[in-house]
């Protein structure tokens, strides 16, 4: 499954490509981007852990910039 | 600007007033270093208190955290002007960067702000304004002068010119009546229209555009791969080269104070942001520039892809050509050729092939269809028709020789259509398909743009493909291949090390197209099939968009270039005057945040390109 997210506040390109290194180890995540330009998180991951592993990813995310925020819809 | 830049600025300026009262306040020892501290902390608590989050959350090479670090040091020596100006020029930066990455994403999404708000539905004999998303497939809807078209339709009623510069960068208008296809997206000019609708709006074709453009950045190009796992080791290589330029020296000259002031130049050069930023931001400012022309990029990649392309093999039915048949010559034999003409049209004029068509309308005249008695279709062969009462036969070689005719083949190349008054043989017409009218200047200008070998892969018979090559200036032809050879053709030109982007209209063409290093679809307004399979797609039906696309992505890619030189250059220099002492924290923050706001003016210029 693979959804796009809206980031707020995603200040800096380097800890956006920090953010995607960190989400792409996680375990389960088939395939993310972080893209600094349109400020949107783009996560493929296992259908039946995608909750998880999403909490997980917002948890990356805050961990390298802690004001940033993931819009969940 | 947004609240928190507005915010950043105001501390900016208040941070430099109190740096400069502190430069001029004649207070020595403690009271100096208290004098710096306040503009300090106005300009950089936040840094600080991210800095501590950071290391809490173990990132050691959080940039705030080294730049931190950075001025904490410089303080601890002493230098306290240099410590508050550092923070301060570092803030200056990431306010810069902040606010130039937000206009050039909005001037971007302005770019492709060409989704309709509102459609007007007719529902009930009454005009309703409602949300694009809201209308069925099916429903009527009134589109007035001036307004966009919110989805893709049929005209009912009504005729207009459309404007569909926003998705082709066609900006000459196109006249539509009843009968006609709209695209959503475009702009209706002139009249009021009124458009059964044929999509919804989440699939209609300006949705599908946006997407695809918006998706595009987030495929990144090899270069930003490698800038990203460069920058993932520089950070620690800075770090630890500072660490060690600390304290070896220092244990051996004890000279503590000036080995750290040159390792804390280290620490502000850490940050490998201008290089980061400016990458992606080229990128992205190419991509919406070139889809402000009619060229959809799909992803940075391709865009990295096509700079590098040194072969261009093209399609030749409704890519280099119209995929119309058009009359060439009209040879006649006793008669003059438009009683020739007028005999073939009349005996073509219940037809709906291609080629008979391309006689109407050379013949151009009413056709009084009283004169025609019985038509007989011969298949593969042509026709038997009653004209005024006698017998004519219009079709191929093999008719010819059927009526014992005596016919002769025609010296040009192309469709040959002979006429046969009984066995009397009366001539022949021939047809062509036409060319694009800029498509020699397009093959001409990718010459000049110094690609090695143009190439014509088409199924059409070797003379006419000869002919067509040679009207166009290709370097070479193949012809006669079925779809399955023109993958092995395309396959055959990749293993001989080009790089290759093959061009076609994309109907009929995806197999080549997914071959190709870079597969470029034509004309794909509409067409979902071009849009899936290809990498770059060219809106309109111009191949004169091609060599313009090749011209945006080179200079994209050199842009990128320069950025990356550039930065990368200046960082190390930097790091070697420190190094040797040359170069104090001053000169290592105005480095560092110079580079940052050139090179990213120097991305900006991506957006914009001229024709």
């Amino acid at each position: 499954m693979k959804k796009t997210f809206k980031l707020e506040d995603l200040d800096c390109a380097n800890c956006a490509a920090k953010m995607e290194a960190a989400i792409n180890k996680l375990d389960g995540v088939q395939k993310a981007t972080v893209s600094f330009m349109t400020q949107k998180l783009t996560l493929e991951a296992e259908e039946e852990r995608f909750d998880e592993v999403l909490k997980e990813a917002v948890k990356c995310i805050a961990k390298v910039e802690p004001d940033c925020r993931v819009i969940l819809k | 600007m947004t609240r928190r830049q507005k915010k950043t600025l105001l501390r900016i300026v208040l941070a430099a007033l109190l740096l400069i009262a502190a430069a001029l306040l004649p207070v020595q020892g403690v009271w100096k270093a208290l004098a710096f501290v306040v503009p300090y902390l106005v300009i950089g608590y936040d840094v600080l208190w991210s800095a501590v989050r950071g290391i809490a959350h173990g990132q050691v090479f959080d940039e705030k955290f080294l730049m931190a670090v950075a001025t904490i040091g410089a303080f601890a020596i002493r230098e306290y002007p240099e410590a508050a100006a550092v923070m301060l020029f570092y803030q200056i930066g990431e306010f810069f960067q902040s606010v130039a990455v937000g206009r050039s994403r909005k001037s971007i999404a302005a770019l492709m702000d060409i989704r309709p708000d509102s459609a007007t539905v007719l529902r009930d004999g009454e005009e309703q304004e409602v949300e694009p998303d809201e209308v069925e497939i099916g429903e009527t809807i009134v589109v007035r002068p001036g307004e966009r078209i919110a989805l893709d339709g049929v005209i009912l009623e009504g005729s207009t010119a459309v404007n569909t510069s926003a998705l082709t960068g066609e900006s000459l208008p196109v006249d539509l009546g009843p009968g006609d296809k709209v695209v959503s997206g475009s702009v209706n000019l002139t009249g009021v229209i009124r458009v059964q609708t044929e999509s919804l709006a989440s699939e209609s074709t300006v949705s599908r555009i946006l997407e695809l453009v918006e998706n595009s950045a987030d495929k990144k190009a090899k270069v930003e791969g490698y800038i990203t796992r460069f920058a993932r080791w520089y950070t620690p290589t800075v770090v630890i080269g500072a660490l060690l330029l600390a304290v070896i020296p220092s244990l051996v000259t004890g000279n503590w104070a000036e080995w750290i002031h040159r390792a804390l130049v280290f620490l502000v050069v850490s940050c490998p942001c201008a290089l980061v930023v400016s990458v992606p931001l080229s990128f992205f400012g190419g991509i919406g520039g070139a889809s402000r022309h009619g060229i959809l990029v799909k992803g940075a990649n391709d865009m990295e892809m096509l700079a590098k392309v040194d072969t261009v093999a093209f399609d030749k039915t409704g890519t280099l050509t119209q995929g119309r048949f058009a009359v060439d010559a009209v040879h006649p034999r006793e008669i003059d050729a438009d009683a020739l003409l007028d005999i073939a049209a009349a005996a073509e004029s219940f037809s709906t092939h291609p080629l008979a068509e391309s006689i109407i309308r050379a013949h151009g005249k009413h056709i009084d269809r009283s004169r025609i008695g019985e038509v007989k279709e011969l298949a593969g062969r042509g026709l038997q028709a009653e004209i005024d009462g006698e017998r004519y036969f219009v079709g191929n070689a093999r008719l010819m020789e059927e009526a014992s005719a005596d016919y002769h083949d025609c010296h040009l190349p192309g469709t040959v259509i002979h006429i046969a008054h009984g066995s009397e043989y009366l001539g022949h017409i021939v047809i062509n398909d036409t060319l694009k009218p800029d498509a020699v200047e397009a093959v001409a200008a990718l010459k000049t743009l110094g690609l090695r070998r143009t190439v014509l892969l088409t199924g059409d018979r070797e003379k006419v493909a000869q002919k067509v090559a040679g009207e166009l200036g290709v370097d070479e032809v193949r012809a006669e291949l079925l779809p399955a050879q023109k993958v092995e053709a395309v396959e055959e030109l990749l293993s001989s090390g080009a790089k290759l982007a093959f061009v076609g209209d994309g109907i009929n063409d995806a197999p080549v197209l997914t071959r190709a290093d870079v597969g470029i679809a034509m004309g794909a307004l509409g067409s979902d099939a071009a849009i899936e399979s290809a990498d770059i797609v060219l809106m309109d039906d111009k191949p004169s968009r091609l060599p313009l696309a090749v011209r945006i992505a080179r200079r994209t890619m050199s842009i990128v270039r320069e950025n990356i030189i550039f930065a990368l250059g200046v960082k190390i220099l930097i790091l070697i005057l420190g190094a040797l002492g040359i170069a104090d924290l001053w000169l290592a923050v105005f480095g560092d945040v110079g580079v940052l706001i050139l090179s990213i003016l120097n991305a900006m210029r991506c957006m914009v390109i001229r024709e």
